[in-house]
């Protein structure tokens, strides 16, 4: 009896547990809530915005600054990391994400110097997505231009 | 209704946003930094054909939150400029419109690397 450690229940569970259909099941559920209830976050500072009479084009603009916000300081106090431990993409693709890819590589070299530790280390991230971003908006914009012109 | 409505909708439509980005993270070997950079860009490209507009205006922060949405910023900026000044505004409107949020980044990730510590890792 000693050779069989496992009920048949708990072998069960544990050949569920490891198998790969669960762990993603969990994974979507995990990033599913998570960025919901961070858009959700995001959705109340833009009532909030409202409130305040800012306009069409600064709304967004402050929701995404307090939100900004919000990434990096709970990056700072060492929450969003354990967020995103649980969370995966849920935590990494909302706009906080962005915030916590600029002020955690920035933290975490603070020992390298003020300008090529944190300075340099700011844009570990944001670099390549403000370099590709920027670029094809660049892009999309001389597009447009031209189509524009053609087809007036 | 219409005050939990739009809660309801950014719930979804934020929540399915970042499924699509743990389906990239599970099932192929594509680092976050990668997987940002296609967000912001698809976000740029599907603004540009008129796909994303409408998502926003059903979802709001559902929509604008994710990284997708500063993709979505990134290209309206550029082609609203492009309708006010020509051409230059290509260079114009997509940095203008997100200099907020990139200018909020690097200040508040400098005052934070200079306040905190850096935490070990558990």
């Amino acid at each position: 009896m000693s050779r069989q450690p496992y009920t048949a229940a708990q072998y069960r569970k544990l050949v569920s547990d490891a198998t790969p259909g669960t762990r993603m099941l969990r994974g979507y559920l995990r990033a599913f809530w998570v960025g919901g209830a961070i858009c959700c976050l995001g959705q109340a500072i833009t009532l909030w915005a409202e409130k305040l009479n800012l306009g069409e084009i600064t709304n967004p603009m402050f929701t995404t600054s307090v939100m900004i916000f919000l990434g990096t300081t709970l990056t700072g106090l060492g929450v969003y990391d354990r967020i995103g431990k649980y969370a995966g993409a849920g935590s990494a693709v909302p706009v906080t994400g962005f915030a916590n890819s600029v002020a955690a590589p920035a933290i975490e070299f603070q020992r390298e110097g003020a300008v090529t530790g944190v300075g340099a280390r700011l844009f570990t991230l944001a670099g390549p997505v403000l370099a590709y971003g920027i670029a094809s908006s660049v892009a999309v914009g001389v597009v447009y231009w031209l189509v524009r012109g053609w087809v007036m | 209704m219409n005050t939990i409505m739009p809660f309801v909708k950014a719930f979804l439509i934020g929540g399915l946003i970042c499924c699509v980005g743990q389906a990239l993270i599970m099932n192929t070997k594509l680092t976050n930094a990668r997987i940002l950079v296609i967000f912001v860009v698809s976000g740029v490209f599907l603004t540009a054909l008129g796909l994303y507009k409408p998502l926003v205006d059903f979802a709001g922060a559902g929509a604008t939150v994710p990284l997708t949405g500063f993709g979505y910023s990134l290209a309206m900026g550029a082609i609203e400029a492009v309708n006010k000044y020509g051409l230059i505004g290509a260079f114009v409107g997509g940095v203008t419109r997100t200099a907020a949020g990139i200018t909020a980044a690097v200040v508040f990730g400098l005052l934070n690397a200079l306040l905190f510590k850096p935490h070990a890792k558990s």
